[in-house]
C-alpha cells in the first residue's frame, strides 16, 4: 500500500483544512475553485498531456454539466443527486458526438477543432432561451444530504474535493492499465499501437469521453456551487485557461492537473487583487501577465512543475516487480494444416508513379527463418507494411496460414500471429521497458477501461505483465525492466521491441533491422534466441543489412531489388549468384 | 425574401468574406512557414484599426510605446542567446533593429501626429508600428521555441493572444472605435451601392491572393520559406536563414492583419476584443483550405463570409453558433480525405 499513502495523506490534511479554527472562508472558497479547476485539467491531462489531443474546449463540457443539472433542477424540480448522472451523460453524449469528428483530425486540425465548436457553443449557451441566454439560470438549489444543505463554501468544499480525489484515484488507475497503456502509446502516433491490435480510434474517444464526463463533473459541482449557471464560465477564454493549468501543472500527470490548479487559481486571485495597485486600476491586466507568463513557462519548462518538484524529492517511488510465476494462457491458434506460413504472391504496391514493391512472390515455411535482404530502397520496409497491414496493397496475395489477409488492418493481422518490430523504433520513451513490452500483450488481456478503474483487473493484469517480464527475460535485459525506454541505447530499444513483438505469443515474427545498433557480442545473442524460437516453433521474417549475421542466421535468403525479386536460396547459393553480386556491388567494369 | 435583399447580403457577404480571406491567407503564410497557428492575428488587426482610428483623432496610440519595449526586450534576447559569440556586426544589426528603429517610429510619430494629418500618413504609421510589433513578437516568444511541435506553438500563441489582447484594453480602453474611410467615391450599380472603401477590400484582397501566389510559387526568397516549414534543420545545412523566414512571415502577417484592421474600422466600430472573432473567422477559411491552399482559403472565406451575412438577416441570434459550426462538416470531410500518416512528434 506503499503507493496509496502520499494519496491516503493528501486527502486527510485536505479533510482537516476547513476544521482548522482561524482558516479564512475567502481559503475555502478558494480551495473550492482549485477543486473544480483541478477536475477540468485531470481530464486534461489525460486528454493532452498523455492522449496527445488537445483540447481548447473543454469548458464547453463544464457548460453542458452545469446547464443540465440547471434546468432539470430548477424547471423540472429534480433532486440535484438525480441531476449528477443526467450531468455526466449528457457532456458524456455531447462528447461522443463531438469526437466522432474531432479525435479522427490529425495534429493541428484537433486544437482548431476544438476553439471552432467551443466558441460555438458559448453562443449557443447564451443564445438559448430555455437555458437564460446572456443572464443564465439562478436559483439553483443547493446539494443536500436529508436536511443538511450545502449551502456555503466550506460544506460543499467535501463533495468537491472528494470527487477530485475519486476522480484522481480512478484516473490514475486507469493508466495503469491494460488500457492505460494503450492511451500513453497514442501520442507516440498510431502504426506501433495498431500494430498489436490497439483499436486507436477507439482508445481517442475513450479518452475523450472522459475528460468531458470529467469537466462535466466539475460543471455539476460549480452550478450547485454558485447556484447559478451563466455563459461566461463556459467561453473560450475559459477553455483556454484550462489547457494554461494542465500546461502549467504538468500535462503528463494527474497531479500536475490538481497542482495547475492551485498555481493558477491562486496567482488569478493575487495578480487580481494586487495588480490595480501598482497599475492604478486597469481591469484585466490579469490576462496580461497570464498570458506572458504561459509563454515563458513553455520557454523555460515545457513539461509543467510537477516534474519538475517530482525530481527535486530525495526518494524516488519504487516499482514493483511483477511475479513471473502467474501464468498467461497461450493465443488461441487457428488450427494449422499447411506448412506455409506466409504466403506472397506477386504483391504490389505503388506510390503514385513509384513501383516499390513490384510483383514479390515468396513464402515463409513454419519454424524457418528467412532473410529479406536488397540495397537501400529495394522495398524490404515496404513488403513488410505489406504484410502487417499497414499500407494496403495495390495488388497481389498475401495469405497467412493458407487465409488471405485481404489489406486487413493492422489490428487484425496482429490476431492472426504475425507481430513486428520497427525499422526507426516506435516505442514510448516515456514508459518503463516493462510496460512498452507489456503493449504487446494488448490481445491477451481483455480487462477494458472501467474494470481498471476500478481496479477489477488485477489478476488480468498481473498476469500480462508477469509474460511481459517473462519476454524481456528471454531477451536478456532484465536489469533494465524498470528503466524508462527511451533512457536506453538505440541497440537495446531494438531488443526491447523484439520482446514486445514476443508478447503477442506470435507464429512468425518480422524483424526490420534487429541488429542495427548492436556490438559483436549482443549479435550473437540475438542470432541464438532466434534459432533457439525457431527451434520452438517459431518462424522468423528479417530484414538486415548486416551479412554476416545474415548469412549465419537465415535458412534462407530473399533478394530484392527496386522492388523486385531478383534471387531467393541458400545463403550459400545466394553468396555466389551473380545478379545480386551485381545488385550490391555493381556490374564489373 | 426579394432580389434586392439578396444582393445586399451577398454584397455584404463578399466584402466581409474579403476581410476573412485577407486573414485567412495570413494564417495560411504563417501556418506554412513557421508552423505557428496564429491566434494573435486578430490582435493585428485590432491593433492596426484603433492605432489608424486614434492616429486619425490626433493622439498618440500606446501601440507605438509597446513596441519599443518589445524591441528592448528583443535586443536583450539577442545579446543572450548570442553572448558566447558576439561580435560587432550582429549588435550593430540587432541594434538597428530592435532599437534604432522603433525609437525612430516613436519620433516619427510624435512628430507627425495631430488632427490634420494625412490619412495616408495616418495608415503607413499605423502599419509601421503593427509591422514592428510582429516582427518582435516572433523574435520574443517564438523563436526561441521555433524547433518544437506544432501544439506546443499553438499554447504560446494563445499565450500571445491573452497578453495581446489584454494590452489592447490598456492601450484604447472598453470603448470602441471608428476611423473616418480611406475614400469617399461610391459607384452605383442598379440596386447597389459599392463605396470606395469595399473597392478597397476587394483590390487589395484580390492582390495580395495573386502576390502571395506569385511569391511562394515562383521566387526563391518564397521556396526557402516553404522549405523551413517543412524541415527546420534541412533548411539551414541548404544555406536557409530559418530565423529570418519566421521574420518575414510575421511581418507579412502583421501588416496584412494591421490592412485588414485598417479596410474595416471606417465599416464597423471595432472593439479592443473584436479582432479575436474576426482573426476566427479568417481561421475557419485557413481551415477549410486545410492551412497550405491560398486560393481554396480565399474562396472558403468568402463562404464563411456570405454564411454569415444570410445567417445575421435569418436567425441573428445565432449568427455566431452557424459560422463556427460550419467548420465541423469541413472536418468531418478533411478527416475521411485525410491520409493517415504517422506523426513523429516531441
Amino acid at each position: 500500500m506503499t503507493q496509496r499513502l502520499p494519496l491516503i495523506i493528501f486527502a486527510l490534511v485536505m479533510a482537516v483544512i476547513p476544521l482548522l479554527p482561524g482558516i479564512p472562508p475567502f481559503w475555502i472558497v478558494l480551495l473550492d475553485n482549485i477543486g473544480l479547476a483541478a477536475l477540468v485539467a485531470m481530464g486534461l491531462v489525460l486528454l493532452t498531456g498523455v492522449g496527445g489531443l488537445t483540447s481548447f474546449g473543454q469548458a464547453a463540457f463544464c457548460g453542458f454539466g452545469a446547464y443540465t443539472t440547471a434546468v432539470l433542477t430548477t424547471a423540472y424540480g429534480v433532486s440535484p443527486w438525480l441531476t449528477l448522472p443526467a450531468s455526466l451523460l449528457v457532456s458524456g453524449i455531447a462528447a461522443v458526438l463531438l469526437g466522432l469528428v474531432t479525435v479522427r483530425l490529425s495534429g493541428h486540425y484537433l486544437p482548431l477543432g476544438t476553439i471552432a465548436w467551443g466558441i460555438g457553443l458559448f453562443y449557443l449557451f447564451s443564445k438559448l432561451e430555455f437555458l437564460g441566454r446572456n443572464d443564465g439560470i439562478s436559483g439553483i438549489p443547493p446539494l443536500s444530504i436529508g436536511a443538511f444543505k450545502m449551502l456555503s463554501p466550506d460544506t460543499i468544499y467535501y463533495a468537491i474535493w472528494v470527487a477530485v480525489l475519486l476522480s484522481a484515484l480512478l484516473t490514475m488507475n486507469l493508466l495503469d492499465s491494460r488500457t492505460g497503456r494503450a492511451i500513453r502509446a497514442l501520442r507516440r502516433g498510431h502504426v506501433a499501437a495498431e500494430a498489436f491490435g490497439v483499436q486507436t480510434p477507439r482508445a481517442k474517444l475513450l479518452v475523450f469521453i472522459y475528460a468531458a464526463v470529467l469537466a462535466g463533473l466539475s460543471g455539476w459541482l460549480y452550478a450547485h456551487f454558485q447556484r447559478a449557471a451563466n455563459p461566461t464560465p463556459f467561453g473560450a477564454q475559459a477553455g483556454i485557461e484550462y489547457l494554461f493549468i494542465a500546461v502549467v501543472g504538468g500535462a503528463g500527470y494527474v497531479w500536475g492537473g490538481v497542482l495547475g490548479a492551485a498555481i493558477v487559481v491562486i496567482l488569478k486571485e493575487v495578480l487580481q487583487s494586487y495588480l490595480p495597485y501598482i497599475f492604478g486600476g486597469q481591469s484585466q491586466l490579469e490576462t496580461i501577465v497570464f498570458g506572458i507568463m504561459l509563454v515563458l513557462l513553455l520557454q523555460l519548462a515545457p513539461q509543467g512543475v510537477w516534474p519538475w518538484l517530482m525530481s527535486k524529492l530525495p526518494f524516488k517511488p519504487t516499482r514493483k516487480t511483477p511475479d513471473t510465476s502467474v501464468k498467461l494462457e497461450h493465443r488461441e491458434r487457428a488450427p494449422g494444416t499447411s506448412p506455409v506460413l506466409l504466403h506472397i504472391e506477386k504483391a504490389r504496391k505503388q506510390f503514385g508513379g513509384v513501383l516499390a514493391v513490384n510483383d514479390v512472390s515468396f513464402d515463409v515455411n513454419a519454424r524457418e527463418i528467412v532473410a529479406l535482404i536488397g540495397p537501400n530502397g529495394a522495398g524490404k520496409s515496404t513488403t513488410f507494411n505489406l504484410i502487417t497491414g499497414v499500407l494496403a496493397a495495390t495488388g497481389g496475395k498475401i495469405l497467412v496460414q493458407g487465409k488471405e489477409v485481404e489489406n486487413a488492418p493492422p489490428q487484425e493481422v496482429v490476431k492472426l500471429g504475425v507481430s513486428r518490430t520497427f525499422q526507426h523504433v516506435k516505442l514510448v520513451p516515456d514508459m518503463t521497458v516493462l510496460e512498452n513490452v507489456a503493449i504487446g500483450a494488448h490481445l491477451r488481456g481483455n480487462s477494458g477501461a472501467i474494470a481498471s478503474m476500478l481496479r477489477l483487473d488485477r489478476a488480468d493484469e498481473a498476469k500480462l505483465l508477469a509474460e511481459a517480464a517473462r519476454q524481456i527475460e528471454r531477451v536478456g535485459l532484465s536489469d533494465q525492466i524498470d528503466q524508462l525506454a527511451g533512457s536506453l541505447s538505440l541497440g537495446q530499444q531494438r531488443i526491447v521491441e523484439i520482446a514486445r513483438a514476443l508478447c503477442v505469443d506470435p507464429m512468425l515474427l518480422l524483424l526490420d533491422e534487429p541488429a542495427a545498433g548492436l556490438r559483436h557480442m549482443e549479435k550473437q545473442r540475438l542470432a541464438a534466441l532466434l534459432r533457439q524460437l525457431r527451434d520452438g516453433g517459431m518462424s522468423v521474417l528479417l530484414v538486415e543489412h548486416d551479412m554476416g549475421f545474415v548469412m549465419d542466421l537465415a535458412d534462407r535468403i530473399v533478394v530484392l531489388d527496386f522492388g523486385t525479386k531478383i534471387a531467393e536460396g541458400t545463403p550459400a547459393a545466394i553468396k555466389r549468384n551473380p545478379d545480386v553480386i551485381k545488385a550490391y556491388l555493381g556490374a564489373a567494369a | 425574401m426579394n432580389t434586392t435583399i439578396m444582393l445586399f447580403l451577398l454584397q455584404d457577404g463578399i466584402t466581409n468574406g474579403a476581410i476573412y480571406a485577407l486573414l485567412g491567407l495570413a494564417l495560411v503564410l504563417v501556418f506554412a512557414v513557421t508552423r505557428v497557428i496564429l491566434i494573435p492575428q486578430g490582435e493585428f488587426v485590432t491593433y492596426g484599426a484603433l492605432s489608424y482610428a486614434m492616429l486619425a483623432t490626433g493622439q498618440v496610440p500606446g501601440t507605438v510605446r509597446l513596441a519599443v519595449a518589445m524591441g528592448l526586450v528583443a535586443f536583450a534576447l539577442d545579446l543572450f542567446f548570442a553572448r558566447k559569440a558576439l561580435h560587432a556586426r550582429l549588435v550593430i544589426r540587432s541594434v538597428a533593429l530592435n532599437i534604432v528603429f522603433p525609437v525612430a517610429l516613436l519620433g516619427l510619430v510624435y512628430a507627425l501626429v495631430g488632427p490634420h494629418t494625412p490619412i495616408a500618413v495616418n495608415i503607413a504609421l499605423a502599419l509601421l508600428i503593427v509591422a514592428a510589433i510582429g516582427l518582435f513578437l516572433y523574435r520574443i516568444a517564438f523563436q526561441p521555441i521555433a524547433h518544437t511541435s506544432v501544439l506546443v506553438l499553438l499554447i504560446a500563441s494563445v499565450g500571445c493572444h491573452l497578453a495581446l489582447q489584454g494590452l489592447g484594453l490598456v492601450f484604447f480602453g472598453a470603448e470602441g472605435l471608428r476611423g473616418p474611410a480611406l475614400s469617399s467615391a461610391a459607384v452605383t450599380a442598379g440596386p447597389l451601392r459599392f463605396t470606395g472603401q469595399s473597392l478597397a477590400v476587394y483590390g487589395l484582397t484580390v492582390g495580395f491572393i495573386v502576390a502571395l501566389w506569385l511569391f511562394f510559387g515562383y521566387t526563391k526568397t518564397g521556396k526557402a520559406l516553404r522549405a523551413t516549414a517543412v524541415n527546420r534543420l534541412g533548411a539551414r545545412l541548404v544555406g536557409i536563414r530559418t530565423t529570418l523566414s519566421g521574420q518575414i512571415a510575421f511581418l507579412l502577417a502583421s501588416v496584412i492583419g494591421a490592412i485588414s484592421g485598417i479596410l474595416i474600422v471606417p465599416i464597423t466600430t471595432l472593439y479592443y476584443d473584436t479582432g479575436f472573432l474576426i482573426g476566427l473567422k479568417g481561421f475557419i477559411a485557413a481551415i477549410i483550405g486545410g492551412l497550405v491552399s491560398y486560393p481554396l482559403t480565399a474562396v472558403a472565406a468568402i463562404v464563411v463570409g456570405i454564411v454569415e451575412a444570410f445567417s445575421s438577416f435569418y436567425a441573428s441570434n445565432f449568427k455566431e453558433v452557424i459560422v463556427f459550426t460550419l467548420i465541423l462538416p469541413v472536418l468531418v470531410l478533411r478527416s475521411l480525405a485525410a491520409p493517415q500518416v504517422e506523426e513523429e512528434k516531441d
